[in-house]
């Protein structure tokens, strides 16, 4: 209740000034700030985990700017369009995925992308977006909560691009996108029964899982149960990882300073473990700092859900939200040595660009669906 | 149906709500277990942490030493260094050694022997040591390889110092030489004084003064990073480089000893009696050091190795020869020390000697027998009945007992490594060696120097400096001093004597006046100089061979069977500034072989320019006496 309280306060900003430039553009202030300051602390962590190169900072504001370009972009797009999309963009997904299964580029021995000539393509990240929209969709069209069936209906809906993307093999996405499909359901009030019977289901495949995986996989997974099995080899990143992040205390070893990731102990220092590069800088506190922007974007994410006009915007506002509460959750207990190393970059900090156009792509939405509420409303 | 729309949303909505505020505390659950996950790594364990990244980013290298130098008593140099660069591979980093081996020859030369240097090293290296496989490159060669470094991880350019002797082979044998630390020397040295050099002193002067010349490791504290690259210094503990050493050696009088032993198998030891310093010690043939140093190729080594005349093994220190007639001076000191004869105490000698009730004879060199003699005729012919006789009174205890007093039988302790202390016979040697009692007859032999009594030239020449010093046994010594390098102070090795006990101390003066005879009419008459006196006393050893692993080849027999020549000297006989042994291995007569070596190396270091008397023939008939 308290969020909420917190919540409205913040909604009450962009409402004082009802003709103004954001308000006009469909953007939310208060989720748009949060965005910009988490940008903006991204990049100072970044210019240092590239060893100060301003080259690749100024190669990621670039795609910061075509992010913030789907964003604005997305979010003049009513809610009904992002509905009627749902199912051609879930489909073509589909076939994207098997597409690459077939005659995809093999990139760190996994079959990811799909070259179109121009750019190369990855699929699953569409179906990141794309998942929680088809469900949104799916669940929206009769009352909630859903029934046994329907519930059903959702879990093929999720599977299918899950093994599609677990096959590639891309365990990061596959869990995000298993993630957000499955937190949708819970948003739309599944019974604790269902949930408990699905939680049962997933259990006993563990094993199925477990002989389907690479052996890449596997050893990630006995490494991340004892790193020190394999110093040198797979559990270097996560020892390294830690060492950063614990050398760094309270308030880091300053920025610029972290002899971890300057010295090139820390492996992908700039990609998917840059947050042991802010733990190691800027300590504890920076941390703090960090954890407390994605807090802020997540909750604001979840109030604006709670406030759509329909299901629709409800279920998909809310799964997007929980699919960046995913990246930010997987990512930092990885690093920080809490999960298994899997792919998953950190949300806005990492440099590349692929995950954060999906990112902004789904605040793009969110926004269009906190900001078309009133025109449509009567 | 608008109604019920309605409915439908509002309770979608409260639904929708409900799970929304779990999927918040979710949220924040989530993130309290990272931040707990956080501060358990920040602040719980963080010193833990800390020390491992210290030790990440922190490496301790050590700093090698620069080994001493070696000097002459003049100051000429004969152990240098000078750096040398190497192409230098680093396993671990390689991914196919083959490929990178084959494209790295075809920017510089590496032939089959690098190769199989770099095997024999590579199995006694670790991983990620660089080991060399070119050595010596050019400046050229340096430039190509840095050139193309980038096309070649794991291969880099290693300098070093390393040790080079100007001299070749004149100092091979007494300097030693430094060369690669082995398996066997890797496991008795302290890894800590020897991390970062590869090189030890192997023989000689370089392993007696090893912990004089190598000085002090230091250290540097360096940052590094993951893939060990150097790249900072943080702290730094600066080696002490080794102290030089300044030696008696003169290598002016080595290379004119050299000069006169020629292409003779032999030795020389000169010494400085008022100091007991080494002034030459030439083992011949002798060969060059400067392959060793950085590891000798097979075929080489086996040539030096196969060689009948044994050109790696230092006669010098190592060479256990019978002393022969050179001993008679000394028994007959023994004679007048003990009191058991006197100087002018005369025998008869009918040309053969005989122990009571033993058939068995003794014989004289000379057939005919040397008639009756003293003290002084007998050491000048170099009568042998005289000794035998002179030993069977003395016995084996005292003989053995008064020869031990100047050094004969036990190490002199020369700062040469590898010294071998000889062998001076006795009844407890008897039964400890042979597990035999001791013979009376023995005790006749020994007196003439010959059975199983054996000396090395070392003992030979620090003998005759006591005799010169006139009883002042000095431990003869190479090294005259050490210097920190650049410094101006020495320290001086400190001398190490003792005294020979006569009864009286003009039987120094009868000796020594008997040895000036030998030169002036007897045996060595043929060296007898105008300008200064000699003193001397030359020695022919019946031995078939001796050192070590001579091959018995049939062509080589009769010259290897022949004697050895013997000579022992000093002079001046009255103010002696020089005492040495020289033994030219089956040279045949030490009067005609020997002497004439030991008067060129005389003149040289008394600075007599006038003409030396040349070697006589060998075997040439005379009367030189054995």
């Amino acid at each position: 209740m308290a969020t909420r309280a917190y919540n409205s306060a913040l909604d009450s900003i962009p409402e004082a000034d009802q003709t103004g430039l954001v308000q006009r553009l469909h953007l939310d202030l208060p989720l748009l700030m949060g965005v910009l300051l988490l940008c903006g602390y991204g990049l100072l962590v970044l210019f240092s985990a590239t060893d100060q190169d301003p080259g690749k900072v100024e190669r990621q504001v670039l795609r910061l700017v075509l992010a913030f370009g789907v964003m604005l972009a997305l979010a003049q797009v009513p809610p009904a369009a992002l509905r009627r999309w749902a199912a051609p963009l879930y489909l073509g997904g589909l076939l994207t995925l098997v597409a690459v299964l077939l005659v995809g580029d093999v990139g760190k021995g996994a079959q990811r992308w799909l070259d179109l000539g121009v750019l190369r393509f990855q699929p699953s990240e569409l179906l990141k977006v794309a998942v929680p929209m088809m469900l949104a969709a799916f669940l929206s069209a009769r009352p909630l909560p859903p029934g046994g069936w329907r519930v059903l209906g959702g879990v093929v809906v999720i599977t299918v691009p899950t093994l599609l993307i677990f096959l590639q093999p891309d365990l990061g996405t596959a869990i995000l996108v298993a993630g957000s499909g499955g937190l949708v359901l819970f948003l739309a009030g599944m019974s604790w029964r269902l949930i408990l019977g699905v939680g049962v289901l997933a259990a006993a495949s563990v094993p199925v899982l477990w002989y389907l995986l690479h052996d890449y996989q596997r050893q990630r997974v006995l490494t991340f149960l004892d790193p020190t099995t394999d110093p040198l080899g797979s559990g270097y990143h996560i020892i390294q990882s830690q060492i950063a992040i614990g050398s760094g205390g309270l308030y880091g070893k300053g920025w610029f300073n972290g002899t971890q990731s300057h010295l090139e102990f820390l492996p992908e220092r700039t990609t998917d473990f840059i947050f042991a590069v802010l733990g190691e800088e800027l300590g504890l506190t920076g941390a703090l700092i960090l954890m407390g922007l994605y807090l802020v974007i997540i909750l604001r994410g979840l109030y604006i859900a709670s406030m759509a006009r329909d299901t629709f915007g409800r279920l998909l506002a809310g799964g997007l939200t929980l699919v960046f509460f995913i990246y930010a959750f997987v990512n930092t207990g990885m690093v920080s040595g809490l999960l298994p190393v899997v792919g998953v970059p950190l949300p806005l900090i990492s440099y590349g660009g692929t995950s954060l156009v999906t990112i902004m792509a789904g605040f793009g939405m969110i926004m269009s669906i906190h900001t078309h509420r009133k025109r449509f409303a009567v | 149906m608008v109604d019920g729309g309605v409915r439908q949303a509002g309770g979608d909505g409260r639904i929708f709500a409900g799970r929304a505020i779990l999927a918040g505390l979710l949220v924040v659950l989530a993130f309290a277990m990272v931040l707990a996950r956080l501060s358990r790594l920040q602040v719980t364990d963080h010193e833990h942490f800390t020390t491992l990244s210290e030790e990440n980013r922190v490496k301790l290298q050590p700093l090698p030493p620069t080994r001493g130098l070696i000097y002459d008593a003049k100051g000429v140099l004969l152990a240098d260094n000078f750096a040398s660069y190497s192409l230098d591979v680093t396993l671990e980093k390689v991914e196919d050694l083959a490929a990178t081996i084959a494209e790295l020859r075809e920017l510089v030369a590496i032939e089959d022997k690098d190769l199989r240097r770099f095997e024999r090293l590579r199995a006694q290296s670790r991983r990620f040591d660089p080991v060399p496989l070119r050595l010596n490159l050019s400046e050229e060669e340096v430039a190509k390889i840095g050139v193309n470094a980038y096309r070649f991880p794991g291969v880099g350019i290693g300098v070093q110092l390393l040790r080079y002797y100007p001299l070749g082979p004149y100092t091979a044998h007494v300097l030693g030489y430094v060369g690669r630390i082995n398996e066997r020397e890797q496991k008795a040295i302290d890894p800590v004084e020897y991390s970062g050099t590869h090189y030890i002193g192997k023989s000689g002067v370089e392993l007696a003064y090893e912990d004089v010349l190598r000085g002090r490791v230091g250290y540097q504290e360096v940052e590094v990073n993951a893939k060990g690259r150097v790249l900072r210094v943080l702290e730094s503990q600066a080696p002490r480089s080794g102290r030089d050493l300044h030696l008696y050696l003169d290598i002016a009088l080595q290379q004119a000893a050299t000069a006169a032993l020629g292409d003779r198998r032999g030795a020389l030891v000169a010494i400085d009696p008022a100091t007991g310093g080494v002034l030459a010690m030439v083992s011949n043939p002798s060969f060059d050091p400067n392959p060793f140093v950085e590891g000798i190729g097979f075929e080489d080594y086996r040539d030096l190795r196969d060689d009948p005349n044994n050109p790696l093994f230092n006669r010098a220190v190592r060479g256990q020869y019978p002393p022969g007639s050179t001993i008679k001076p000394f028994v007959g000191l023994g004679g007048l020390a003990t009191g058991t004869i006197s100087f002018s105490g005369t025998k008869y000698c009918p040309g053969s000697y005989q122990l009571p009730g033993n058939s068995h004879r003794y014989r004289d060199w000379r057939r005919g027998g040397h008639g009756t003699v003293a003290m002084e005729q007998a050491i000048v012919q170099s009568c042998d009945v005289y000794f035998y006789d002179l030993a069977h009174d003395l016995g084996i205890d005292r003989l053995h007992d008064f020869l031990a007093t100047f050094g004969f039988g036990a190490n002199t302790g020369v700062d040469v490594a590898g010294e071998l202390p000889g062998l001076l016979p006795s009844k407890e040697w008897a039964q400890r060696a042979r597990k035999q009692p001791w013979f009376p007859g023995e005790t006749l032999i020994v007196g003439i120097g010959q059975g199983a009594f054996l000396a090395t030239p070392v003992q030979l020449a620090a003998a005759t400096a006591a005799m010169a010093n006139r009883g002042h046994f000095i431990r003869p010594r190479v090294v005259r001093a050490t210097r920190t390098h650049g410094a101006r102070v020495d320290e001086p090795i400190p001398m190490v004597s003792r005294q020979v006990p006569v009864k009286d101390r003009t039987q120094w003066d009868q000796v020594i006046g008997a040895m000036v005879e030998v030169v002036e009419r007897g045996t060595a008459k043929r060296i007898r100089a105008d300008a200064y006196r000699i003193a001397g006393k030359t020695g022919t050893a019946q031995v078939f061979t001796v050192g070590q692993k001579e091959s018995y080849r049939e062509s080589h027999v009769t010259e290897r069977m022949r004697d050895h020549a013997l000579f022992v000297a000093f002079a001046p006989a009255d103010d002696p500034h020089i005492a040495l042994a020289v033994i030219v291995e089956n040279g045949g007569h030490g009067g005609s072989v020997a002497a004439p070596i030991a008067r060129q190396v005389i003149d040289a270091y008394l600075g007599h320019t006038q003409a030396s008397p040349q070697a006589a023939p060998q075997m040439e008939e005379s009367d030189d006496g054995d």
